[in-house]
């Protein structure tokens, strides 16, 4: 399971899942002694004998203050334990990679930060860790409200239009997982994903420095017109992709984009032809996405394919 | 006799039966009303849980299911949820309380004539393809005038503004009602504990609803006239609105469920025939219930970056309010254990069938406290399977078990039992198997509010099997209305008091004249049809010439003095649609405050002019108190 709270990746995320075990069977044990008493007291032999029914309710008062005092202790127990996890969650990390979320309508922005301008790296709906080594995202909106969710490596934190917050990730293993946009935030919430890879510490710099790089030349002579019908058309009003003249920030970075597992924040795993069908209408993949359809002739969209795909 | 019940009885015709005031037809109409709601609400339902059935699915768009969503959420709380349990209270706590009428019966028409109207148009727009998008919370800044242009977030408002001060009225009538209009001996703990959760229930309304109110009026001025209260470029806050929305948020899921705790509390001594076991702690759960409920809103908030200690402190508070609940259930199985031997009727039923869903939602109900756990639950499909235990078993199996149990006095015909038991256990089943896939779903990392996911994400089988379950939950809720129109066509007549239950609302026929009771009784204890010769005495004098009811003390229910209620008239009918007209111009342009004021200015005037007949009937009816006369004498004797 690469989305599931209970397939703990990361210290953060087995800490949650250890919460969850616990309360999930000290209610569970709860609610078993109170359904059980409850069938017994549906099927025991009852008096009609006022007396004697006055009587058992005064008994049954005693029972009734100790299940109370009984729940109240139960009920310091858990909160003395969520008070243990809320610092162990919200403890300050050592030596944590700095990486700045932005949320957008339906994308997410990735930005990791260097005191270095020249070693920045943007990317967008995927984000790289190496194992053992925490990050630490600052995270804000552009527009509305969204929240960052990848259950395996911890729980979620909104990402909010005028407020910065913070959220610690800390892989255990290496993998691919999947995160999600917990918080509603129009058309497309549900197709507002993000790759996440928990990379070794030799891949990860391998993946980092790969990403510093200027995007590749195109290769071919289909490629090279892709580059041109880029720059020429609508696309680099929007993207960028660095080593060109495209710098806009308004949609996704682009420079590295063939190497990214899927396209429009997970709707579609990224190969030729769903980057066609994307650039052409993206509204049928995504209906409300920002991204306009594109009219391009079929040598020119191909064209264009090539060189995108190329962009590793 | 006679000339008591051509007091208390409509004029005839079309006017008359939208002139009425009686308690009992204007309950019995918003009763009606909010199971229309109801209804239509479990159908967009319907429709979401067969859009989610496959991965990949496309019969549903994104921009209809948010609007799907939005609308079964804001129609089952608004529409539904807090309405339904205020007007089950019109209808009875009157009668509870052994009186005549409502204290302010014209206001409560007018409550009833504007949560109508509220309700049309929320519907009628859902239906032209403006109702609300943002979700039943609304959000800012998604419902805000950028991110949601076009008129659905302004509906959504409007919607509120209609429902809470229809709420309000409400909740004044069973306030002013608990407090002064109970029958005489009805002591502060002699009230049924219907009536304690109700008088919790209302007041909590008083002070949750204006809250809302005042949040979706900044919303409204946002849209409308560009202030900036949710504008973060311009100094305002987004989480303002979390703040207020969810202080009005948090305490409305225990005013739906206060008041089903206690009819909970009247069903079960009509099965035990014993008294409901810990009165005293009962009510002062049901008390302490509503003043944790105003301190735990920030549970709802824990994932938008609150300070630790903070998070802690409404850790506390929320998994707390899990010990009145329990204190309550503890007291409710004691008296299932010691008293008489249960008679399983169908209304017994769906209060087991409480136990087993409630408890179960109360256990995730801690987990999602705890700010720690509830970063992976939050906004995930536990989510929405924790609320749909605590709202539909805590809230809606009571209400059934209710309808069950007051049916045969509201119709004076007694449901099908037969159709009952498939009722119960239709809806039981098809509930947890609908519902209780969702935790598992929201551990697998499935979000709130997602209007399709893909294959790959392996919740398609999960989703099926919740959705099949929808479709048994439906049938039940078919079942249940057949059963209810058969019954109405050519159910067996019902008894007086067919449960041989000790509360004053079975004192009278089934159904209950105009007037309620031809003499008011005088209370002697908790369960006054379970003492030897009941009534030991009851009221006499009261006016039969003019609407009158008796009003008593707060605390000792001693008799004070008796109030001349209004006659029928047509003029809240026509003031709330006066206000209507005012509220939706208002979605369209601020003037609609200045001009849509004189209609309403207008209708209100003519609902308060005097009447020379109805001012006559008063005078005549009208006493001098004794002591009055006989201090005018001894005045006069001095003087001379």
């Amino acid at each position: 399971m690469n989305h599931a709270a209970l397939h703990p990746a990361g210290p953060l995320a087995q800490e949650i899942a250890r919460l969850f075990w616990a309360f999930t069977s000290v209610t569970g044990i709860v609610y078993l002694i109170v359904i059980g008493i409850l069938v017994y007291a549906l099927r025991r032999r009852r008096t009609t004998d006022p007396g004697a029914q006055e009587a058992g309710a005064a008994r049954a008062l005693r029972f009734i203050g100790l299940g109370v005092g009984l729940s109240a202790v139960v009920l310091v127990v858990l909160a003395v334990n969520d008070f243990i996890g809320n610092r162990r969650l919200n403890a300050g990390q050592v030596n944590p990679i700095r990486v700045k979320v932005t949320a957008h309508q339906w994308w997410w922005e990735v930005e990791y930060v260097d005191s270095q301008p020249s070693l920045r790296v943007t990317t967008a709906n995927e984000l790289a860790l190496p194992v053992g080594r925490p990050v630490m995202l600052q995270m804000t909106s552009t527009d509305v409200i969204h929240s960052f969710w990848v259950p395996n490596l911890n729980g979620k934190k909104d990402l909010l239009p005028g407020y910065t917050t913070h959220l610690a990730l800390i892989a255990s293993q290496a993998g691919a997982y999947t995160g999600e946009c917990a918080e509603f935030c129009g058309f497309q919430h549900a197709q507002m994903r993000l790759d996440v890879a928990a990379k070794s510490p030799d891949d990860f710099a391998h993946w980092l420095d790969a990403q510093r790089s200027a995007a590749a030349e195109p290769d071919s002579d289909p490629a090279r017109h892709g580059r041109d019908v880029f720059l020429k058309t609508s696309c680099h009003l929007c993207h960028a992709i660095q080593g060109t003249e495209a710098s806009a920030r308004l949609g996704p970075d682009l420079t590295h984009l063939a190497s990214r597992a899927h396209i429009a924040a997970g709707a579609r795993p990224n190969d030729s032809a769903n980057l066609a069908a994307w650039i052409l209408d993206p509204q049928s993949i995504k209906p409300g996405t920002r991204m306009p359809s594109t009219k391009l002739s079929g040598e020119d969209l191909n064209a264009l394919v090539a060189y995108l795909r190329n962009l590793r | 006799m006679t000339q008591l019940e051509s007091t208390w009885s409509d004029p005839p015709g079309l006017v008359g039966w939208l002139s009425t005031v009686n308690h009992k037809r204007v309950a019995v109409r918003y009763i009606v009303t909010t199971l229309v709601f109801f209804a239509l609400a479990g159908a967009l339902a319907l429709i979401m849980r067969t859009q989610l059935a496959r991965a990949d699915n496309d019969l549903v768009g994104p921009d209809l299911y948010n609007q799907l969503f939005s609308m079964h959420g804001s129609a089952m709380m608004f529409l539904f949820a807090v309405p339904v349990m205020e007007a089950v209270a019109l209808y009875l706590i009157p009668l509870m309380l052994g009186t005549r009428n409502v204290p302010f019966p014209r206001l409560n028409a007018y409550g009833y004539w504007l949560f109508l109207f509220g309700g049309i148009m929320s519907f009628t727009v859902f239906f032209l393809n403006i109702g609300p998008e943002a979700g039943w919370f609304s959000y800012v800044p998604l419902s805000g005038p950028e991110y949601s242009p076009g008129k659905r977030s302004d509906f959504w408002a409007q919607m509120i503004t209609f429902t809470e001060v229809a709420a309000l009225i409400g909740a004044i009538q069973i306030i002013t009602a608990t407090f002064k209009m109970r029958a005489p001996g009805m002591t502060l703990n002699r009230i049924p504990m219907f009536v304690w959760a109700m008088l919790v229930t209302s007041f909590m309304i008083i002070f949750a609803m204006p809250s809302v109110m005042l949040a979706s009026t900044f919303l409204i001025t946002d849209r409308l006239v560009s202030t900036q209260f949710f504008n973060p470029t311009e100094g305002g806050d987004v989480l303002l609105w979390q703040h207020m929305f969810w202080f009005f948020g948090h305490p409305e899921v225990y005013i739906i469920f206060v008041p089903a705790l206690g009819m909970i509390s009247e069903i079960l001594p009509a099965f035990t025939r014993r008294k409901v076991v810990g009165y005293l702690g009962l009510v002062i759960a049901l008390v302490s219930i509503s003043f944790l409920s105003f301190g735990l809103w920030v549970h709802h908030m824990f994932a938008t970056g609150l300070p630790p200690l903070g998070m802690s402190f409404f850790t506390v508070a929320s998994i707390m309010i899990a010990l009145p609940t329990g204190l309550q259930i503890f007291c409710w199985i004691a008296t299932l254990a010691t008293g008489e031997p249960v008679r399983f009727a169908t209304p017994i039923l769906f209060v087991i069938g409480f136990f087993f869903i409630f408890i179960i939602g109360g256990m995730t109900g801690v987990m999602l406290g705890a700010s720690s756990l509830d970063q992976q639950l939050h906004d995930s499909y536990f989510v929405v399977a924790h609320l749909h235990y605590v709202l539909i078993g805590g809230a809606v199996f009571p209400l059934f078990g209710g309808f069950y149990y007051w049916f045969p006095k509201l119709s004076g015909r007694q449901l099908s039992e037969r159709a009952g038991r498939w009722n119960f256990w239709l809806f039981f089943i098809g509930f947890n198997v609908a519902f209780f896939p969702m935790h598992i779903l929201g551990l697998e990392g499935m979000p709130r509010r997602v209007y399709t996911y893909s294959a790959a994400s392996g919740w398609q089988g999960l989703n099926l099997l919740s959705s099949l379950g929808a479709a048994m939950v439906a049938l039940s809720v078919i079942v249940f209305v057949a059963n209810v129109l058969v019954t109405l066509r050519r159910g067996a007549r019902a008894a007086d008091n067919p449960w041989n239950a000790p509360g004053l609302e079975w004192a009278t026929t089934s159904p209950p004249p105009a007037y309620n009771f031809a003499q008011i009784p005088v209370v002697a204890s908790r369960t006054p049809l379970w003492e030897r010769d009941f009534p030991t005495a009851v009221v006499t004098g009261l006016p039969d010439l003019v609407p009158s009811v008796l009003v008593t003390r707060l605390h000792d229910a001693e008799p004070d003095h008796v109030a001349l209620m209004p006659e029928p008239s047509i003029w809240p009918l026509l003031s709330a649609i006066a206000t209507t007209i005012l509220f939706i111009g208002t979605v369209f342009t601020p003037w609609a405050l200045i001009w849509g004021s004189v209609p309403v200015g207008i209708a209100l005037i003519a609902w308060f002019w005097p009447r020379k007949d109805e001012t006559r009937k008063h005078q005549q009816v009208e006493v001098k108190p004794q002591e009055g006369e006989q201090r005018e004498h001894e005045l006069r004797e001095a003087l001379s």
